[in-house]
């Protein structure tokens, strides 16, 4: 095992793996993102009929391992190719970083409209009726109480999510897309040196702490007007504080 | 210190038993995913004409040997790892590859080739004039490293097994592949979803990638059994086996292109 | 198409089930190991010794910070070639022993589950009456008896939940292992598809049964809480 040798001839094809590695998960995190709040509130409200296709589609992701779903939207879509020249979609399917998106962001949706799901269902019945009675149309409701007590409450479970992302993002190289897994096999079968697995690892490790890092620091700030209100609760407030 | 030895006894117990199972009988390690060389026909038994022929060398040899599929990613590994004992799965003698295993002399002469559409109309083949086209090849064989080396500004695609390659090939992902010559020759001609394409250039016999021709990959320890091998080869050639499984899947005798 | 599924010769029907037999057996094997792993996690998390404590907390960080497809790669390679140096230098005549793909995908993910079942377990640990430990230690139990007695019973109630969707996240994972060469339904549905070219059509029942395995899996799991959760009366 020759660790810095190896790191040494293969770093610029690590790094492009590690770019492509977070490419990929912060893009199908981002239109799972986009996606999962709307999903999430006909989870909640809509009648249990018209949530139908949601709930078979979630279970469904769910239920089937990434590694199938990446296979079925990559190959499957090339035995369809005829249909989908004719409808215009092939230009899309044709490159594997696109299906390997779109397998990406069908998974993390559904995952991600689940624990919103959990978290609309969180928000204070009270803090809502509030806002309804003081005027606020139910957009601005959503917009001004749900949402923003649903994504704090969800907040350290969408964090998982995007990691679990991360991980699921590994298999991206059996449909070609030569994420930071598929270029550590690619110079495991050129070298057969074992410590390229160790690199990998570390630098997935490093990704992971720096991620868990920066979304602890988000939560925290998302979160300020919680904790400062609780930080007074034991302190005397400054004289000139209190007002006549 | 109870549990410590323990432990000990119950790890030298297994590598023992692991050991006397061992004894009996060669294992010949394969693809399984390369037709019609090595593949995996729809009653589950691995067949081909690597197969044939590796088992038709134990024969030579005197011993039973079975059929070890392993991906080809992991192949050489697999053999140093002692999950079998020889590997008969097409693969061309190259020198990165002589520094890991040792090889048998070449049981087939190969070369490469270009594989296109049909009427795509390829005439040059320089990294310029490819430079903007999506090539594909499977991944860890001497066509990813052609591919590689001679076409860099092309958009690569490196796929797990031949038959990816093809699905992609024949979908229209890929605007050209490279294979090997004999199994692309049977892919277009006798396939279904090869009749979309044709091989197009000239073959690729550039030694410094095409190596010294297929051989069989033995431990780097196991020099008995390599020359068992050779011998062996030299035995079905002279008396007519080989000709006789080559026949089954060639037109030409595949030992000398002709 | 039904002719594709069939038993027999020309179908590839049985190949898949047996694919899916393998995947059974596979997650099977794994579940009482990665119990076990989980609990050493656990245990060594809320030790009293500091470098147990580490060691827990590296563990599980490790394993649950790296795509399980990277840790069934370094198991498989990894483990061997561990295997081989200690025998080389145990006994330098024997000829190098084999680590079966079966055996290198079980300790992958075991040991994944192993990771996030010790988070599981500690947490439910952490929700039990400590009232009702106390009152163990009183009465004059040693600490065996209060695990096995106590702790242990209530514990599988507020573990259920967490160790269900590990054991359906560990369903899907064996689909990895097809990647190791083993012919787990993943795999035999790949070689089904490298023959018949309808990647669709194998992909897509691949996928419907790795679904309906997950569905029966929640279903088992919905009764088990029921029955686990029998008696409590709830808030």
């Amino acid at each position: 095992m020759n660790p810095f040798e190896i790191l040494a001839q293969y770093w610029p094809r690590l790094m492009d793996g590690t770019l492509m590695t977070i490419k990929l998960t912060l893009l199908g995190a981002f239109i799972a993102a986009l996606v999962s709040p709307g999903l999430a509130l006909i989870r909640v409200h809509a009648l249990p009929i018209a949530q139908a296709p949601l709930r078979l589609y979630i279970s469904f992701v769910r239920g089937s391992p990434i590694l199938a779903q990446l296979f079925l939207i990559f190959y499957g879509s090339g035995q369809f190719r005829p249909v989908l020249q004719e409808w215009g979609l092939w230009s899309f399917f044709r490159d594997p970083f696109n299906c390997a998106l779109l397998a990406f962001a069908l998974n993390s949706t559904a995952y991600q409209t689940e624990i919103l799901r959990g978290g609309i269902i969180g928000v204070p019945r009270g803090e809502i009726e509030a806002a309804r009675a003081i005027g606020m149309s139910r957009q601005k409701v959503l917009r001004r109480v749900v949402f923003p007590h649903a994504y704090r409450m969800s907040w350290p479970a969408l964090g998982n999510e995007v990691i679990l992302l991360m991980k699921a993002s590994a298999l991206a190289s059996v449909v070609t897309v030569f994420d930071l897994m598929g270029r550590s096999r690619q110079i495991f079968s050129r070298t057969f040196d074992f410590s390229v697995y160790l690199w990998a690892a570390l630098i997935y490790l490093c990704i992971t702490a720096i991620f868990v890092l920066l979304w602890r620091q988000a939560e925290r700030r998302l979160s300020r007007h919680i904790t400062a209100r609780d930080k007074s609760h034991g302190t005397v407030p400054p004289l000139k504080e209190t007002r006549p | 210190m109870k549990l410590k030895t323990k432990v000990a006894l119950v790890l030298a117990a297994a590598t023992m038993a692991a050991n006397a199972a061992l004894a009996e009988g060669l294992r010949l390690g394969t693809e399984g995913a390369y037709p019609p060389f090595n593949y995996i026909e729809s009653n589950g038994e691995i067949a081909g004409f690597d197969v044939e022929i590796g088992l038709e060398l134990c024969k030579r040899i005197g011993e039973e040997c079975e059929v070890v599929a392993q991906d080809w990613d992991g192949i050489i590994p697999g053999l140093l790892a002692n999950k079998y004992d020889f590997i008969i799965a097409s693969m061309f003698i190259t020198d990165e590859r002589k520094k890991q295993v040792d090889f048998t002399d070449p049981y087939y002469l190969a070369a490469m080739t270009h594989v296109a559409p049909k009427g795509a109309g390829y005439t040059e083949f320089t990294n310029e004039t490819l430079a903007d086209k999506v090539i594909g090849a499977q991944s860890g064989t001497t066509q990813a490293d052609y591919i590689e080396a001679v076409y860099p500004d092309a958009d690569i695609r490196l796929y797990p097994t031949q038959d990816e390659v093809n699905l992609d090939m024949a979908s229209g992902r890929l605007d050209l592949q490279v294979g090997d010559m004999l199994p692309m020759l049977d892919w277009t001609t006798k396939s279904d979803d090869g009749s979309c394409c044709e091989l197009a250039g000239e073959p690729i016999t550039d030694p410094a990638f095409v190596g010294d021709g297929v051989g069989i990959a033995v431990r780097q320890e196991d020099d008995d059994l390599r020359e068992k091998l050779n011998a062996a080869l030299a035995e079905i050639r002279a008396d007519g086996t080989y000709k006789a499984i080559n026949d089954k899947y060639f037109d030409i005798d595949v030992y000398t292109m002709k | 198409m039904f002719e594709l599924l069939s038993y027999g010769d020309a179908g590839w029907g049985d190949e898949i089930l047996q694919g899916l037999a393998i995947t059974v057996q596979l997650a099977i094997v794994t579940l009482p190991v990665g119990l076990c792993l989980g609990f050493l996690a656990a245990f060594a998390s809320m030790s009293r010794l500091l470098p147990l404590r580490y060691l827990g907390f590296g563990y599980t960080t490790i394993m649950r910070g790296l795509p399980e497809i990277l840790t069934l790669f370094v198991v498989y390679n990894g483990v061997g070639l561990l295997m081989n140096a200690v025998l080389r230098w145990w006994a330098p005549d024997a000829s190098p022993t084999d680590f079966s793909p079966f055996a290198a995908g079980v300790v992958a993910l075991a040991m994944v589950f192993g990771a996030f079942a010790g988070e599981v377990l500690r947490g439910a640990f952490q929700s039990l009456d400590l009232g009702q430990v106390e009152a163990g230690r009183a009465v004059g139990m040693n600490d065996r008896q209060i695990f096995l007695r106590i702790q242990l019973p209530q514990l599988w109630r507020f573990a259920l939940p967490g160790l269900g969707n590990l054991w359906i996240n560990m369903l899907k994972d064996t689909a990895l292992v097809s990647v190791i060469a083993l012919d787990d339904l993943m795999r035999m549905t790949k070689v089904a598809v490298g023959v018949t070219k309808q990647p669709f059509t194998f992909y897509l029942l691949a996928c419907l049964i790795y679904w309906v395995m997950c569905v029966l899996s929640e279903l088992v799991l919905a009764r088990l809480e029921h029955r686990a959760n029998r008696g409590i009366r709830r808030a």
